[in-house]
């Protein structure tokens, strides 16, 4: 039980040149990326911390109003770049709403696929690092191993193993075929094994529960008043899921469950995420099971999707309807209306809030990010723990720092 | 070489090709990871790629301990000082790999923020492309640079002492007409 | 009773702008009168979660009247309703109240449209720059700053191998 900060305050005034500061990061292996923190501490208790963010902090949403809205996927691909395809379905999500288009049923399942494919992605990763800060190694060697078998597969599907760029206004930029489907399905057969082993190794692991137990403990009330969404906030008792309470894709036509749990501490948040895999290792099952044959893109009369490649290179309709579509200064008409769209991403609630002013290029492109807002979270549920837990509760946010700053 | 009238277990060589030859093969990477590029330095380190079959693998986060650079990841204003400093405190002999397009020459992230390539502040040695570059790349970007290490390395580094000069590109050209243009072209508009 | 007939019961209707799109539902308000307004939407209407701030400058938009749009999305998490509320402010020194007193998730939300448009919070306890470096002067995502800056990204010394 880590004591309150108000203990401290009685000791307060004479003796305050005791506590000593101490700077964390930008470049330090424990933050995985480029986070920053001002440490108050006290011996080896962290009594205030204060972060500092914006070491990444490139433009994204500026550049989201020079870019159309199929370039700008390779930009959100970037973004959460340790589930990057599922930055591109959320962007395409939301300018679909906007443009009002429905997207074909075998696109909303391969979607999906992708979506959960990516969630694994994710919580592969995130388990895997909070292992290997708190020096575990195996775990970590174990999960890279599952992600790049995902790459792969990804990789199959999109041509490019890391950032795919994959999804399109109104469809996906290739379809997949069968053996694709094998692929996931074999990769699911080998994936069972590696996630019960990865159990076997941490959940009981007397190490890995000392130093999670307890730590960083964050109530469901607060989950809800600093705007926590996912993983976070289910393990916090707050039972929300955009999959379930505003399903999108092929979501409702799925058969899961919301994975949550009561503590909110640090070893909570680990438990869910193992449990979310298993559940995401259910959806994309069912999702390979109910693959609807047909298109994959929706009708090119439309004039938002390029037309399909034969009627391009053997018609003179075709390839000017493909020139009115990839040409910038052409493209298509949109409504100029707002509009703010969310889907459960790995790490929570990614929404996007677009102005559309009439051209095929947004106004404004803002990112609702689930990582800026975790992390505002840090310094609240650091208090009164520590030095070393610092490290422990940083992986357990999973603070992707490009997506925290942009 | 063995010579003639040696015993066999003696050999000659120069003693910059012997110091080269051993600080090739112990590269002591520093990876400065901002972003997408880490993981993909993460993912040569690990399971599959494994990195450690070239004798690159003691990844060491303490500049003190290191001798190669791996600047994975764009570089933007605010983190541009670190890199600075963090360069500066790595001990001689030391070598610097920019790794994926956004830190050689600022990527798609033409904004306001990201600097236009880490070569323009800080000397590169050797430039992987890709965004993010495959493992498989960034490996042959290793081979090659040891390559370079043993084939131009001396003992007492005299073959830095020769670089005076950035070897990055010179900031401001391009960039300053892109911008002289876009006003031209305002001014044009408006008129 | 929805949200819509509670907000008109207490407000005069005139002041309210509601619309839908989609399934947004969204309300314009007068800045003057937004503090009320969210207060009363917390206590009363059960919107105990901001799940997202963010400003739009609409400098360049066609037939917009006003210069910055400041969005405030909210969430019922218990019916799991949504309501997006919009604001306008205007040049020269555009100012809000801060909602940190309501929901804490305002703290870093409010500090990044400070950073990026200028828009400054009356009441915020910490309003710093959170993404741009202290230094820095203008405004980035104002639609009169370009994408490529101003030279910033140039402005540094040149580490070279004599150096170091």
């Amino acid at each position: 039980m880590p004591f309150e900060v108000s203990d401290l305050a009685e000791m307060d005034a004479p003796e305050k040149e005791y506590l000593w500061t101490l700077n964390f990061g930008p470049q330090h292996p424990a933050t995985h990326t480029t986070l920053r923190l001002i440490l108050t501490l006290d011996g080896e208790t962290v009594i205030n911390a204060l972060p500092h963010i914006g070491y990444l902090h490139s433009g994204f949403e500026k550049l989201g109003e020079h870019l159309d809205f199929n370039q700008y996927v390779t930009i959100v691909d970037r973004m959460n770049y340790i589930s990057p395809l599922a930055n591109e379905i959320s962007w395409h999500h939301a300018v679909e709403k906007l443009l009002g288009i429905e997207i074909t049923p075998r696109c909303k399942y391969l979607r999906t696929i992708l979506a959960e494919l990516m969630r694994l992605h994710d919580h592969l990763l995130n388990v895997g690092t909070t292992g290997l800060d708190l020096g575990a190694f195996t775990a970590f060697l174990y999960a890279f191993y599952q992600r790049e078998k995902i790459y792969d597969i990804v990789e199959s599907a999109s041509g490019q193993r890391f950032h795919t760029s994959y999804t399109r206004v109104g469809g996906v930029m290739f379809d997949v075929n069968n053996a694709w489907v094998d692929k996931i399905r074999d990769f699911l057969k080998g994936f069972m094994p590696v996630h019960a082993e990865v159990h076997r190794l941490l959940t009981r692991n007397r190490i890995f529960i000392d130093r999670l137990k307890g730590v960083g403990y964050l109530s469901g009330e607060d989950c809800i008043n600093m705007g926590v969404t996912g993983p976070l906030a289910r393990a916090s008792g707050v039972l929300r899921d955009l999959r379930k309470d505003e399903p999108y894709l092929a979501y409702p036509d799925l058969d899961f469950k919301i994975v949550a749990a009561k503590d909110g501490d640090c070893y909570a948040r680990y438990l869910v995420r193992m449990q979310e895999m298993l559940e995401s290792v259910k959806i994309i099952e069912q999702c390979l099971d109910n693959i609807p044959e047909g298109p994959v893109n929706i009708d090119a009369q439309t004039h938002i999707v390029p037309p399909a490649k034969p009627s391009v290179y053997r018609s003179i309709e075709g390839l000017i309807q493909h020139f009115e579509v990839m040409m910038p200064n052409r493209g298509y008409e949109t409504p100029r209306e707002e509009i703010y769209a969310a889907t459960e991403s790995p790490n929570g609630e990614l929404g996007y809030y677009i102005v559309g002013d009439g051209s095929p290029r947004s106004y404004r492109a803002r990112t609702r990010p689930p990582s800026y807002i975790h992390f505002a979270v840090f310094p609240q549920i650091i208090k009164g723990h520590q030095l070393s837990d610092v490290v422990a509760v940083l992986g357990s946010l999973n603070i992707i720092a490009a997506e925290l700053d942009r | 070489m063995a010579m003639k009238d040696k015993p066999d277990n003696i050999f000659m060589t120069t003693l910059d090709a012997a110091a080269s030859w051993a600080r090739s093969n112990s590269l002591w990477p520093m990876p400065f990871a901002t972003a997408c590029c880490g993981i993909e330095l993460m993912a040569t380190a690990s399971s599959r790629f494994d990195l450690a079959r070239f004798g690159a693998e003691v990844m060491r986060f303490s500049p003190r301990q290191c001798d190669l650079m791996i600047v994975a990841g764009r570089v933007v204003m605010k983190m541009l000082p670190v890199l600075q400093r963090i360069w500066l405190q790595m001990p001689e002999p030391k070598w610097c790999i920019s790794m994926g397009a956004c830190a050689c020459t600022g990527g798609v992230f033409d904004t306001y923020a990201v600097v236009q390539g880490v070569d323009r502040f800080i000397p590169v040695d050797l430039y992987v492309p890709g965004c993010p570059p495959r493992p498989e790349q960034l490996m042959a970007g290793i081979i090659a640079l040891q390559d370079k290490i043993r084939h131009g390395g001396t003992l007492n580094g005299t073959e830095f002492a020769k670089r005076d000069q950035s070897n990055g590109p010179t900031p401001y050209d391009s960039d300053e007409l892109i911008r002289i243009r876009e006003a031209n072209e305002k001014l044009i508009s408006l008129n | 009773m929805s949200t819509a007939e509670a907000l008109k019961a207490k407000f005069p209707e005139d002041e309210l702008v509601f619309s839908e799109f989609r399934d947004n539902h969204r309300v314009a308000v007068p800045a003057a009168k937004l503090m009320p307004i969210l207060s009363m939407l917390k206590s009363e209407c059960g919107f105990d979660m901001l799940a997202e701030l963010t400003a739009v400058d609409y400098l360049e938009y066609e037939g917009a009247t006003d210069r910055f749009g400041v969005v405030y999305v909210l969430l019922n998490n218990t019916s799991g309703e949504r309501l997006i509320l919009k604001t306008f402010v205007n040049d020269p020194n555009p100012s809000l109240p801060s909602v940190y007193s309501l929901w804490k998730s305002a703290d870093w939300l409010e500090r990044e449209v400070y950073d990026m448009f200028g828009i400054t919070f009356a009441g915020h306890p910490d309003l710093r720059r959170i993404l741009m470096p202290d230094e820095f002067t203008a405004f980035p995502l104002r639609k009169d700053y370009p994408l490529k800056g101003r030279g910033e990204r140039h402005n540094f010394p040149i580490v070279t191998r004599a150096d170091s």
